[in-house]
């Protein structure tokens, strides 16, 4: 039984290597019709990252607020709940945390921890509302999720516009936050900072909240099966919300601490796109909080290497959208290479069949 | 306050209210027809951006705004029919095939738009065409309504027909039957003999070229260009849309409307003596209580349907 699961779970990663392998071939394709020079490009694309170090340093810098919505979607998401909220509490996170920089005077140690405490604090109250919404009401969580992401950035705007902002700045910019509200950088040479720790930190976390506690295994059992968690006196309603609120205070936290560690002023324009990313690691990782690092590592190498290639090539960054698209679909797709699963299933359970026949 | 309704007063404000409706309109009859055959379209967004951009480059390249029509359609259906083939056949899980799509559109887009032009995130090179306005004339000509519901893009007038179309369709044809069996009970539908894939098929492929016709009105009609993410979240309203409208074509035009109108009001936030960012706030609040206004009615409806049921099973077992 338990050989079965190991040849299953190593045929599952297979398959996700064969989809990534596959995306990537239509990527080299495009760029070999399209491309005046495709060696160049292609060189670009696979080895920029690793042809400096400031480039490798990107790759990691890029990975911080990855690991933080990739993990918070894959909780969400495990309660079974489409909630793409994790894109509105990024965002308010580190409009919160940007608050708390410019606007309070704390000792160094002090200030960028209360920062991103209280930008998570701030997510994990964004991402109750899809859920209170869904369970007073019933009302679409993926539809009222995406809606408030919008209100959330209208919301934040009017904050920034008339609290924050700092009129010396001509662009729509807050104030800048003090030298003890920053993150320490850890890798000279890069940007990389402490929040890249932090990030590592709640990977494990999660990981040990998902499988190892009562909390973690009666959000995965509500995500599996809704009637029967039910049934089995599970209070649901408290799960999911627990769940969201885990979600978006992982989401907020993301948001402060990118704020905090990369940017000396809040300037986003527009909603940053970390939360729809979080859901690409979460199908990579497949919701799975310990794979989480694999999906945003693979996501940040492919982003800044395509940046890579479009700055020195002519091929453009966009790109990985596509690369993206056919790698979701074909991780998710259960049909994908079904016919070599089915016959994994088929001869492990002959093996075991003629076992027990052979026992007897 | 008064501001406000100083506009509400002008019929250049209804005008524009029937234009931002248009394109949220045409997704929002795709959503409610893929909706009806019992799968939900996410992928309306992406739909929308790729006619968007096949309307601009196909138009550019035929010197014709009608091929570039005809294109847009087309791939607003192929995105339809992708969405099938991964959810039916590949058995993706319809919400992630559309978010992918979506995030395929939205890269795909830029990307094809820098090799086909050169241009980057705006196509300013493209000298694409734009789909006529009909009944210009009458405008001016008839009192008060005249400069409100005449003078627009061709396929505006397009979408309202095809409310009454897609009535019809649903409610008055043996293929719209099918669609409702589909999706109401699909093991039902199933034992009488409908292919039930089949049916989703072309529900998905019918909402696609819905929100391609919306994609063409983007870049054909409301503007002259195609841009970076320019249909800016209207496939997701349009589903709120769909949401608060109820089954009929009828409810998803007044629900539309209903939208179209926050849209437009918050167009003319330098007018009005609130915060724009409240202003542009105002749709998307109005979509989220719509929600959930029809959910929690539908909700209470089912009930009241169950508690009947249960009383009618009471007082027939008393009268035995």
């Amino acid at each position: 039984m338990i050989k079965k699961l190991d040849r299953l779970r190593r045929f599952e990663m297979i398959r996700t290597l064969a989809a990534v392998g596959l995306a990537l071939g239509i990527a080299f394709l495009l760029i070999l019709f399209t491309s005046e020079q495709p060696i160049d490009a292609l060189r670009a694309f696979i080895l920029g990252p690793i042809s400096k170090f400031r480039y490798f340093g990107n790759v990691l810098e890029l990975m911080i607020p990855l690991l933080f919505t990739g993990l918070a979607v894959s909780v969400m998401f495990s309660a079974n709940q489409f909630n793409l909220i994790s894109e509105g509490a990024f965002f308010v996170g580190a409009l919160g945390s940007s608050w708390i920089a410019t606007n309070f005077l704390l000792p160094a140690g002090i200030h960028p921890v209360v920062g991103i405490l209280v930008a998570g604090l701030i997510g994990a109250v964004v991402a109750m509302i899809p859920a209170i919404l869904k369970l007073k009401w019933n009302a679409d969580v993926l539809v009222s999720s995406l809606m408030l992401n919008y209100i959330l950035m209208f919301l934040g705007f009017y904050f920034l516009n008339y609290h924050l902002r700092d009129p010396q700045a001509g662009d729509m910019a807050s104030f800048k936050f003090p030298d003890s509200a920053r993150l320490m950088k850890i890798l000279p040479g890069t940007r990389v900072h402490i929040g890249l720790i932090v990030a590592i930190l709640a990977v494990i976390l999660i990981y040990l909240f998902m499988f190892k506690t009562r909390w973690g295994y009666e959000i995965r059992m509500v995500g599996k099966n809704e009637s029967f968690a039910k049934y089995s006196g599970m209070n649901v309603f408290r799960v999911i919300i627990v769940s969201q609120m885990v979600g978006g205070f992982l989401a907020g936290l993301g948001g402060g601490i990118e704020m905090l560690g990369m940017y000396t002023r809040f300037k986003y324009k527009t909603l940053p796109g970390f939360g729809w990313d979080g859901v690409i690691v979460a199908i990579l990782a497949k919701n799975n909080p310990a794979l989480v690092p694999v999906g945003a590592f693979f996501l940040a190498y492919l982003r800044i290497g395509a940046d890579i290639m479009s700055r020195s090539t002519d091929v453009s960054s966009q790109l990985v959208g596509i690369i993206q698209g056919v790698v979701i679909i074909l991780v998710a797709a259960e049909h994908f290479m079904s016919k070599r699963k089915n016959r994994i299933i088929y001869e492990e359970s002959m093996a075991d069949l003629s076992a027990v026949k052979e026992a007897k | 306050m008064s501001s406000i309704i100083d506009i509400i007063g002008t019929s250049e404000f209804w005008y524009s209210v029937i234009r931002v409706t248009t394109p949220i309109l045409f997704a929002a009859l795709g959503a409610l027809i893929s909706d009806s055959a019992g799968v939900i379209n996410i992928a309306l967004e992406g739909s929308m951006l790729w006619s968007a951009f096949a309307g601009v480059v196909f138009s550019a390249w035929f010197d014709s705004a009608w091929i570039g029509l005809l294109a847009a359609i087309i791939i607003g259906g192929l995105v339809g029919l992708m969405l099938a083939y991964f959810a039916l056949n590949l058995k993706t899980d319809i919400i992630l095939s559309a978010i992918a799509l979506n995030l395929m559109a939205a890269g795909g887009t830029i990307f094809l738009l820098f090799v086909v032009s050169g241009d980057r995130g705006i196509s300013s090179s493209l000298d694409s065409r734009v789909l006529p306005k009909l009944f210009t004339g009458l405008a001016d000509n008839v009192p008060i309504i005249g400069p409100v519901i005449f003078g627009h893009n061709v396929l505006t007038y397009v979408a309202f027909v095809l409310v009454f179309v897609t009535w019809f369709f649903m409610f008055k044809t043996p293929m719209g039957l099918r669609l409702r069996a589909v999706g109401e009970n699909f093991h039902a539908a199933d034992s009488v003999g409908i292919s039930v894939k089949k049916i989703q098929y072309q529900a998905l492929v019918l909402s696609g070229i819905m929100a391609g016709l919306g994609g063409a009105f983007m870049s054909m009609g409301y503007v002259s260009w195609f841009s970076q993410n320019m249909t800016a979240g209207r496939g997701f309203i349009a589903l709120a849309a769909k949401a608060m409208g109820g089954v009929s074509p009828i409810g998803t035009m007044i629900a539309s409307l209903f939208f179209g109108f926050a849209s437009a009001l918050a167009n003319y936030e330098a007018e009005i003596s609130v915060p724009a960012e409240f202003v542009k706030m105002i749709p998307y609040i109005f979509t989220i209580v719509g929600l959930v206004v029809y959910a929690s009615k539908k909700q209470s409806d089912v009930k009241r349907a169950r508690q009947k049921q249960a009383e009618a099973a009471t007082s027939s077992k008393g009268g035995e």
